[in-house]
């Protein structure tokens, strides 16, 4: 029994020997039955008339036969495909256009989904990922400093926990370009990672060469050692399979490859979003960091089967005893409720998820549009058709049958589209996959996988049944009768058709709308964010990573010695022809950032709790005034220095705040006194705007500035001003600071305005995204609005001949053209709008000053709308309007 | 009286039964001995035979192969296999109790029920 299927799929595809046999078979059975009937002694003629009979009908011996071996249904849907194939050939135009379309639709459907995939629904790239959690405080305005914890507390919560596996982290504040890689000729820049030596082990990933960190490598006075990435190893060291052990000169100390990271561990993707890292070295805990203050952030594995409310208790139950530094007792506890787990997964991707969402609906969208436009093209084609398969329902064929020919011709078109859109898809996720600039996670993670071709395969059928089985059942439920008598075309049969016509039309527009509105209020947000005042003039300047060696025996030797550096290559590059302003940050605003607790006016008593400290740029003269960045009091001088006065420079909202706690007279912070617990307190010369430090689209926060001359920075960014095109400097600029210093590296040269751009990316990547589907939407509801009118136009050339005729002018005639195009698209854009008021709330999160519900965006979009339709049924119109009543009259 | 027609799977045994009793056979031979066992009061088509034998060929239940007829024809030959005995046991105790019951159906008293046994 459990043969008879592949029995039966066996003979469907040995059909043609199987018909031999039958046919050899029912020739002997005749041939024996004529010779017993001539025995009984019949004639010839009669003995095979009678042996014919008996045998009954042969055809349907053998259909019967067939049916009962093979696959009926196969075989069917093999008529069907080649009768479909046949029939497109035949409408090649036809047929290409829906193929386009469809696979336009498709291809973006599937290049989402792989974006959603990769980002959304599937796991983490590490070894059973739930276990993961990002461990940190909730979200505050002082930065990275509130973001993660000191040496201390990470050992205090690695002993005290019990829900975890393994704790570890990485160092936070590494900037890029901080590893100088010294090969002989210029010094390469790169950037590494510091990570805590066990962080390998907690992701679970393995090395693809060599070893990962041990405890001993991040042991004190340890021989330094690195992993590279995959891309760096490749890159930089032309994939050398001898790399292990060798040792290379790495910020001037021989430095050992210990091992090579495999391809699919990308630290940026997973962390840094947007920027790349060539390497990672092991985290020293218990030398000098232990007193940078918190500097970790914390990544921790939670035990098989501990639940993330378990580890969240355990967490909450550790902390109080973790202390900010074991020197002072008094720091012990101040992590109390700072300490929280969260699934890294949603760390990493949580808050792109209503965007996302956002995106797969759009192109969801897309598709339903597209899928309508392909059901009315069919329906457009099936009314040609209609005498056609009133023959073959005349002729026997069952309406299921008729049906069935239908969904074929579907699925033969949604196929097709799939294969082509699968393409489009894989050209588009190549493309991302690559864009390291965007600020999105796991981007460069992208490909079409098994998922996405299963998704494909998916969207295909149902879109192919869906547009299918309109036109379908409107063919296959017509009355026969009338359709083989109907031979003019005004009957009332395609009057109907027209209606749904209509009907699928309006949905349409309906569809583009919404999509449109989305676009709309997505891109009027963009804009707002690109009109945001970001407290400096990102156009025309440009920063460079500059290489100093400050080592000297004593602070103030050093401090000397840093000044001396600083200012010459300020002078010498504000010499450079060109350069308008210079002048030297350590931290850049975008990027990363830290605090060093809360300076308070001198007199106010210090609160318990209140850690949340302005964030802190360490600055030499001429820094604000090459940003941009306007000061009220005065900028730093190279006078401030180190015996001198103790100055700083706060930003509004920090002077409103100091302001408002000292009740200052007229709040004015300038010439006033801050605690930072020494002798002299430190001196508010300046105010300064507000800078968005950590987005361009939140609220800022505090900051404050101190002279080079007075706070140690920990690394020299040079910005520079200039009225030329800051790019064409990079040169100059570099061949001064090399002239100074030869282990200068060839560092990039980093316009301000791709900060700014990289913090707007993802923005700009929804935006141009549900943008380019919104296009897309529009174009397919005009090429709807098109096939629509155009076709009633044909349909009605006699009764336009009439008309004219009768004296109609070619202008009344466009009017009425375009005024039935117009009603369709009213109708579509009030529902259109309507549903957008409606969803708007799916939206609003993801709006930037910019209300759900804005007048302008709407108006627009109508306005958009209605000139596209009116384009789309002005070609008819024009067509309409120019019938000859006599040949119009004289056809038919 | 005109022919009987037949009922949907009777066929099916027919031959299995027909092949168990005469050993190998062609289908002409099959068709043939039917109608003679039935006393030529099926009506059978004798084409439909063939329907029949490749549905109980790919079910295991006969075998077939290419032979010479008695008067020099080639010819395929059915026989059944030892699935297709178990089988025709099986069908044919299912045709007896089958028949029992329609016997006792039709014949049922109008007046009373059936009596408790």
């Amino acid at each position: 029994m459990s043969w008879r299927l592949p029995r039966r799929t066996g003979a469907f595809f040995t059909k043609r020997r199987l018909d031999r046999e039958l046919e050899e078979e029912l020739a002997a059975h005749l041939e024996f039955a004529v010779e017993e009937n001539l025995e009984c002694g019949l004639p010839f003629e009669e003995a095979r008339r009678l042996a014919l009979i008996s045998m009954g009908g042969i055809e349907q011996a053998k259909q019967k036969h067939r049916e009962v071996r093979g696959l009926m249904t196969l075989d069917i849907f093999v008529q069907d495909l080649k009768y479909t194939l046949r029939t497109l050939n035949r409408d090649r135009v036809f047929a290409m256009v829906a193929i386009l379309i469809l696979a336009l639709g498709i291809g973006a459907n599937v290049a989402v989904f792989s974006v959603v995939n990769t980002l959304l629904l599937r796991p983490l790239p590490f070894p059973d990922a739930q276990e993961l959690v990002w461990i940190a405080p909730p979200p505050t305005k002082c930065g990275l400093s509130c973001a993660t914890y000191s040496t201390d507390a990470y050992d205090e919560f690695r002993v005290g926990s019990r829900s975890y596996q393994d704790v570890t982290g990485y160092f936070a504040f590494s900037s890029p370009d901080n590893l100088s890689l010294n090969l002989g000729g210029a010094p390469i820049p790169a950037t590494s990672i510091d990570v805590i030596a066990n962080f390998f082990q907690v992701l679970g990933v393995h090395p693809a060469m060599g070893r990962f960190f041990t405890a001993d490598d991040a042991r004190d006075n340890a021989a330094p050692t690195i992993l590279l990435t995959d891309a760096w190893w490749r890159r930089q060291f032309a994939a050398d399979p001898n790399i292990v052990g060798k040792t290379f000169d790495m910020n001037g100390r021989q430095t050992t490859v210990i091992g090579v990271l495999p391809a699919s561990f990308d630290f940026g993707a997973v962390f840094s979003p947007g920027s790349k890292v060539d390497a990672i070295t092991p985290l020293d805990l218990y030398g000098p960091p232990r007193d940078w203050g918190n500097i970790i952030t914390f990544i921790g594995r939670m035990k098989p089967g501990v639940t993330l409310a378990q580890a969240r208790q355990d967490a909450a139950r550790v902390a109080p005893s973790m202390c900010w530094n074991n020197k002072y007792p008094r720091s012990c506890g101040s992590y109390k409720d700072e300490v929280v787990p969260v699934p890294l997964k949603d760390y990493v991707s949580g808050r792109l998820r209503r965007s996302l969402v956002v995106l797969w609906s759009a192109v969801g969208m897309i598709l339903l549009i597209a899928c309508v436009n392909l059901s009315n093209l069919l329906l457009a084609r099936a009314t040609a058709r209609q005498k056609e398969f009133a023959m073959r329902t005349a002729l026997g064929a069952s309406r299921s049958r008729i049906v069935g020919q239908l969904l074929t011709e579907s699925l033969v078109l949604s196929c097709a589209g799939a294969v082509l859109g699968l393409g489009l898809a894989y050209l588009l996720v190549f493309w991302l996959a690559h864009q390291g600039a965007i600020a999105l996670p796991l981007l460069s993670t992208l490909r079409i996988d098994g998922a996405a071709l299963g998704w494909t395969i998916f969207i295909a059928v149902s879109a192919g049944v869906l547009f299918g089985l309109i036109p379908g059942l409107r063919m296959a439920g017509g009355n026969l009768h009338e359709s083989l008598k109907d031979s003019s075309q005004g009957a009332g049969h395609s009057r109907k058709h027209e209606r749904l016509r209509s009907m699928l039309v309006v949905t349409e527009v309906a569809l583009a709308c919404v999509l449109l509105v989305g676009a709309g209020l997505l891109l009027r947000s963009f804009v707002r964010v690109l009109d945001v005042d970001l407290g400096f003039q990102p156009d025309r300047a440009a920063a460079v990573k500059m290489d100093y060696n400050d080592s000297a025996a004593t602070n103030d030797a050093s401090v000397a010695k840093r000044t001396v550096i600083f200012q010459q290559a300020i002078t010498r590059v504000e010499a450079i022809p060109g350069v308008q302003a210079a002048g030297i940050s350590d931290y850049l605003p975008l990027g990363r950032n830290r605090s060093w607790g809360i300076p308070l006016p001198k007199g106010v008593p210090r609160r318990q709790g209140l850690i949340a400290g302005p964030l802190v740029y360490v600055i030499t003269p001429g820094y604000l005034r090459a940003m941009g960045t306007r000061i009220r009091g005065r900028d730093f001088s190279w006078d401030d220095g180190p015996h001198g006065t103790h100055v700083v420079i706060v930003n509004q909202s920090y002077a409103n705040f100091l302001a408002g706690l000292a009740k200052w007279p007229n709040g004015d912070a300038i010439g006033q006194v801050l605690d930072d617990g020494g002798q002299g307190g430190l001196t508010i010369i300046g105010v300064a705007d507000d800078v968005h430090e950590e987005n361009t689209e939140g609220d800022t926060g505090w900051q404050i500035y101190y002279p080079a001359m007075q706070a140690n920075p920990t690394s020299a960014q040079l910005v520079i001003r200039s009225s030329l095109p800051p790019a064409a400097l990079a040169n100059s600029v570099l061949t001064a600071l090399r002239e100074l210093n030869p282990k200068q590296p060839a560092a990039e040269f980093r316009p301000i305005q791709s900060l700014v751009d990289h913090a707007n990316s993802p923005r700009r990547f929804f935006m141009l995204l549900v943008a380019s589907f919104a296009g897309l939407g529009l174009f397919l509801a005009a090429l709807g609005i098109y096939g629509v009118i155009s076709y009633s136009v044909t349909r009605q050339t006699q009764e336009i001949g009439i008309r004219m005729a009768l004296g109609a002018t070619m202008g009344r005639v466009q009017r009425q053209v375009l005024g039935s195009t117009l009603r369709l698209a009213i109708v579509g854009i009030a529902l259109g709008a309507a549903a957008s008021i409606a969803a708007a709330k799916l939206i609003a999160s993801l709006l930037f000053a910019t209300s759900p519900w804005d007048v302008a965006t709407y108006a627009a979009m109508a306005g958009t709308l209605l000139a596209v339709a009116s384009i789309a049924g002005y070609l008819p119109a024009r067509r309409a309007s120019r019938i000859d009543p006599m040949v119009a009259l004289r056809a038919n | 009286m005109s022919k009987l027609d037949l009922l949907q799977g009777t066929l099916d045994v027919m031959v299995l039964k027909t092949l168990a009793a005469m050993g190998s056979l062609h289908g002409y031979g099959i068709a043939r001995r039917i109608e003679q066992v039935s006393g030529n009061q099926v009506l059978l088509n004798q084409g439909t035979i063939y329907a029949s034998l490749v549905r109980l060929e790919q079910r295991g239940w006969i075998a077939s192969n290419w032979g010479v007829s008695g008067n020099n024809r080639k010819a395929k030959f059915y026989s059944i296999t030892r699935a297709g005995r178990r089988q025709l046991a099986e069908d044919a105790r299912y045709w007896e109790r089958l028949t029992g019951v329609m016997d006792r159906v039709l014949t049922m008293d109008s007046e009373g029920g059936e009596e408790p046994a």
